[in-house]
């Protein structure tokens, strides 16, 4: 039997892209609540406000657009909020509803896929709260203006899966992954909090208090 | 490195902060005389009794700036911050740490060793530099001292152990700082340290210093997630900010002796600045003040390699990496807490 989260062990869905990014990075901000707003950040919040307005409902056409929908999946243990969900009803075919989720992002398509995995742990969450089949989203940029179409298959849900499963794991022991310095690094905002090369003089300090004591020999 | 945002001290005791949109704007009688947008502060320090509004403190909050409010003095009085930072796993660790007595001995006997390492460099710096000019035969006894004093904390010792070295490191330090204070003679000694009040020029300017330098110190610790108040050499007790007190330490010669020092042997700073109340306490003038936070602000934009990292900083951020550090250390991460040994 597939395990159940209770209401108070779900953990932030939108940690997942930080998780898919660097597992340290989620935990810097989820675990250590470490976290400074730069400039990207707050460009990235001020386009979530224009979405980001759960009494606003509209309607083009068959299409109906919710905005700051709620969301929370009890086998992800996870919690968040989708930005838009557009529900289609067709009358031609019997009341059948079509959702479909999409995701606001700042800049432009990623190389990893960390925006696809958040959307979808999304659609996971309202299959389990609908009880419903969802088997695409968009990822809209807004750097490029253009929306992206991302299929649910069963690659990337297993992906998710893995990853919420690997989140509650860490967060349980409430450690903060140890930093792996490479090349992503460079685009991570959280790089100056984080002192990514602490990883390595980690074994300096011994050596480093030698040489204080020397010092201190030579006169 | 994180990034080095500013801290904006506040002196004129007729200031009121306020918020517009996402700036603050100081306004001393109605009249607006300083604006900045707020995210390029990391702090604010008022001195005497200033008024702010709840909104600018509700802004403050929100974006992670801390507004302490001192006395003139530089007592703190109140912080307003917004919800801890950090695992409290991590604060648990620094507690279960800190109730056991060998554990805080280890810790207290590393910043111990910054801090007397660091009197010791100044002393040898002032040697190097005015060697020729005055008798030095006296600081360099202490300097030597000093050395031995480091060394002899490099072993296991009792927390009374280590207080006794420093304790007794102290004293000597201040018994032969009076001969690196080479202009102002007759308005600048130092027969020993006293705080509550100041009863001398020397001790007002040093406590001032210290208590910016504490402010930093304390922030540093809430940023990186530590509970400021609960020290390992400093016990508990209430009110006080142990841990902040803690790593002040190895600080105090490198970042306010020094500046004292430089300021009045500069002529920066003069006797005429000072004020000797009634009860004997002394108290700086406004206008040294303003020269005091001059220096201090400059200071911290001044760059130096951190020993320990071997990469440039700001000297402003030097707190913040000694807090990083020994929060790794806590954490298990590293192995040792490296303090703050300056050559
Ligand atoms: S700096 Fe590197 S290791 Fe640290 S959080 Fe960012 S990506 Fe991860």
């Amino acid at each position: 039997m597939e395990k159940l989260y209770e209401e108070d062990d779900l953990l932030a869905l939108s940690g997942i892209q930080h998780f898919a990014f660097c597992e340290r990075q989620w935990g810097l901000i989820h675990v250590e609540s470490q976290w400074v707003e730069n400039v990207k950040t707050v460009e990235g919040k001020n386009m979530h406000k224009r979405v980001d307005d759960p009494y606003f409902t509209e309607t083009r056409g068959d299409v109906k657009i919710v905005r700051s929908v709620p969301l929370m999946s009890k086998t992800l243990g996870l919690y968040g909020v989708a930005d838009v969900i557009e529900i289609q009803q067709h009358d031609d075919n019997f009341g059948i509803v079509n959702y479909s989720i999409v995701e606001y992002k700042r800049g432009k398509p990623k190389a990893d896929d960390r925006d696809q995995v958040q959307l979808c742990a999304q659609a996971l969450c309202l299959e389990e709260m609908l009880a419903i089949t969802i088997n695409y989203g968009y990822l809209f940029y807004g750097e490029t203006k253009h929306r992206y179409r991302v299929e649910f298959n069963n690659c990337l849900r297993t992906r998710v899966q893995e990853l919420a499963q690997r989140m509650h794991l860490l967060f349980e022991k409430g450690q903060t992954p140890p930093a792996v310095y490479n090349k992503k690094c460079k685009n991570c905002s959280l790089f100056d909090i984080c002192v990514p090369e602490l990883s390595k003089v980690n074994k300096r300090t011994q050596k480093y208090l030698s040489r204080v004591f020397d010092d201190m020999r030579i006169e | 490195m994180r990034k080095m945002l500013n801290v904006l001290y506040i002196t004129n005791p007729e200031a009121y902060l306020a918020k517009d949109g996402e700036n603050l704007v100081v306004r001393v009688q109605d009249e607006e005389i300083f604006r900045t947008p707020i995210h390029y502060l990391e702090g604010i320090v008022t001195f005497g009794y200033m008024g702010a509004s709840p909104a600018l403190l509700g802004m403050c909050v929100e974006k992670g700036v801390t507004v302490s409010f001192l006395t003139a003095h530089g007592k703190h009085q109140a912080t307003v911050h917004g919800t801890p930072k950090g695992n409290v796993l991590l604060r648990r660790k620094q507690y279960r740490l800190a109730d056991s007595e060998s554990e805080s001995a280890k810790l207290a006997s590393m910043f111990i060793i910054g801090k007397i390492a660091n009197c010791r460099t100044v002393l040898r710096r002032f040697m190097s530099d005015y060697g020729d000019k005055v008798q030095i035969e006296e600081v360099d006894r202490v300097s030597k001292i000093m050395a031995r004093n480091v060394l002899r904390l490099g072993k296991e010792l009792l927390l009374d152990e280590v207080r006794g070295i420093e304790g007794e490191s102290a004293q000597m330090y201040f018994s032969v700082f009076d001969q690196l204070i080479i202009c102002h003679k007759d308005h600048f000694f130092m027969k020993g340290r006293n705080r509550r009040p100041p009863l001398d020029n020397m001790n007002a300017l040093l406590s001032f210093l210290y208590s910016l330098l504490l402010h930093e110190t304390r922030s540093a610790l809430e940023t990186v997630g530590l509970d400021p108040y609960v020290g390992f050499l400093h016990r508990d007790r209430p009110g006080r900010t142990g841990l902040a007190l803690d790593l002040m330490e190895e600080f105090r010669p490198y970042l306010v002796d020094r500046l004292a020092l430089s300021l009045i042997n500069r002529r920066q700073v003069t006797g005429d600045g000072f004020l000797k109340k009634e009860s004997g306490g002394v108290i700086m003038k406004e206008n040294v003040r303003k020269i005091v936070i001059e220096a201090w602000q400059k200071r911290k934009r001044e760059e130096i390699t951190h020993p320990f990292l071997e990469k440039k900083i700001y000297v402003g951020l030097l707190p913040y990496a000694q807090a990083l550090l020994l929060a790794r250390h806590l954490r298990g991460d590293l192995d040792r807490y490296p303090p703050f040994v300056w050559k």
